[in-house]
């Protein structure tokens, strides 16, 4: 893989160059496509000019804060159900109704009930990330060696030196995973969110470039949008390498 | 099923009732603003309102269509480019970083693209919901197919088996519960597209009622549309799961 990592480069510069001569040839005045060097210069002015920094900054904060209140109410419901059984047999229902509300429905709850802003994408944001946290969250409590519990009892621990002691360090993999997951979640519906209503962000800066009819501009946005999210990912996996080693390999291999 | 999972499960109804019941107490002594939050009874009122004398079926039904369209368009087009990446060591290579660097781009920041190349029509909201579902299946077709047993391909080579006869007779079944898998979460894509699209490009049905609901501060027809989002989200992720256990039934008989 590592001789032919140029093959990965060959098709989409192959499709650049093709629209960039298809353009030229043809003149480009229309208003939804644009050459690839005029996206790359409105890419270029709009990241210079701060204007989108400033969005990505702001949908950042909302994904990053949604992620941490979502996620971290995840956790907490996860570890109660997951080391609880009784409790998790009498919410079955109730979560197994609510889980696939799609994130927009709530949208215009959120809308409804915090106006335009940061506070309701925060909340969206919080309510997609907290079910896949809590699921992966609740079947890492199951997976936890019993023989460490049975440890936890021997040495009549406190709910929460066991919690803290035992059952968060044998589960960090997993739990590391769920919020990985979380957390492209979170980029994708904060974008969508500001593409849907939400006046703010990188979202609302393609919606605006596109009703501006500026197709370079719509156009640099998507590719921005496209690079950080890429970004984030990437980070997000050396991360959990960096902080697991063998055991985030371990983890995905199974 | 046991007993003791059946009692379990009436109790886990039984909770859940009650929880709609502090809802109904809730709102009843208006401890929430009521603009807010209508109790269950209105927003119930307001479901029965729209089935009978409103159009909310009409409009149930065009969320259903596009999103059922737009998720088969993407699982046909998803399983077939991803048998052709898939078998073929030599395309993977060349288009497998592309894929990468696409999969985690939201589909919803292609809305603006597809409205400027497209308009507001429904040919917009099928190539948004289409392309956004086909990544889940593309890609878990693609690693389906990498993933097959290498001595079954082998076993292909041996007899002599043609390239079409490999992909429908080992890699496909061999596959089939990443595609599955694959298409399950295409769904669920493909639901909150159609939505979303809705609410952008105006077009009728549950995304749009919603969100007029939602402008004209009518909350107890805001909630009855949520509701019966969060039943057709139910519905599909049970009808999927259906297929799911019918197509896979040598796989449990096997274990």
């Amino acid at each position: 893989m590592n001789s032919s990592w140029w093959k990965g480069l060959v098709v989409p510069a192959a499709l650049i160059a093709t629209a960039e001569v298809a353009m030229r040839i043809n003149g480009s005045t229309s208003m939804s496509l644009a050459a690839p060097s005029d996206i790359a210069a409105a890419l270029a002015a709009a990241l210079l000019d701060g204007s989108m920094l400033a969005a990505t900054r702001d949908t950042l904060i909302s994904a990053g804060a949604g992620l941490a209140i979502g996620g971290l109410l995840g956790l907490a419901l996860g570890i109660l159900f997951g080391l609880v059984r009784p409790v998790d047999h009498l919410m079955e229902v109730t979560v197994e109704v609510i889980r696939p509300v799609p994130s927009v429905a709530v949208l215009p709850i959120a809308l409804l009930v915090f106006g335009f802003g940061y506070t309701m994408e925060i909340a969206i944001v919080a309510f997609s990330c907290l079910w896949p946290v809590m699921i992966y969250t609740r079947s890492a409590m199951a997976g936890i060696e019993p023989r460490l519990m049975e440890v936890a009892r021997a040495l009549r621990l406190s709910p929460w030196a066991r919690i803290s002691k035992i059952v968060f360090p044998a589960a960090l993999p997993r739990i590391l995973v769920a919020f990985r997951l979380a957390a492209a979640i979170a980029l994708v519906v904060a974008v969508t969110v500001e593409i849907a209503i939400n006046p703010l962000g990188l979202g609302y800066g393609i919606l605006v470039a596109q009703q501006g009819l500026q197709p370079a501009l719509m156009l640099a946005y998507l590719v921005w949008i496209g690079i950080v999210g890429w970004s984030l990912n990437t980070l997000l996996s050396l991360a959990q390498q960096r902080l697991l080693g063998r055991a985030a390999r371990v983890e995905v291999a199974r | 099923m046991n007993r003791s999972r059946f009692l379990w499960l009436i109790a886990s109804f039984v909770t859940a009732a009650g929880l709609v019941w502090i809802w109904q107490v809730v709102a009843d002594n208006r401890l929430v603003n009521p603009v807010f939050l209508p109790g269950p009874d209105r927003a119930w009122m307001a479901l029965v309102r729209g089935f009978t004398t409103g159009d909310l079926d009409v409009k149930l039904l065009a969320t259903v269509e596009r999103m059922f369209w737009g998720w088969l368009v993407a699982s046909l087009v998803g399983v077939a480019l991803g048998a052709a990446i898939g078998t073929s060591p030599r395309l993977r290579a060349y288009l497998s970083p592309m894929l990468e660097f696409l999969r985690p781009l939201p589909a919803s920041a292609t809305i603006p693209v597809a409205i400027a190349l497209l308009g507001l029509s429904d040919g917009m909201v099928l190539a948004v919901v289409a392309f956004g579902a086909l990544w889940p299946v593309l890609l878990a077709t693609v690693h389906g197919f990498s993933a097959v047993e290498p001595r079954l391909y082998e076993v292909g080579r041996a007899l002599g088996l043609s390239r079409a006869a490999v992909i429908g007779k080992i890699a496909l079944p061999s596959a089939s519960p990443d595609i599955l898998a694959g298409m399950r979460l295409g769904l669920t894509v493909a639901l909150i597209l159609s939505v979303v699209c809705e609410m952008i490009a105006g077009r009728d049905g549950l995304g749009t009622w919603i969100l007029l609901a939602a402008r004209s501060f009518r909350a107890p027809d805001l909630y009855a549309g949520v509701i019966l989002l969060g039943l057709l989200g139910y519905a599909t992720a049970v009808a999927i799961g259906l297929l799911e256990a019918r197509l896979l039934v040598w796989r449990s008989r096997s274990r």
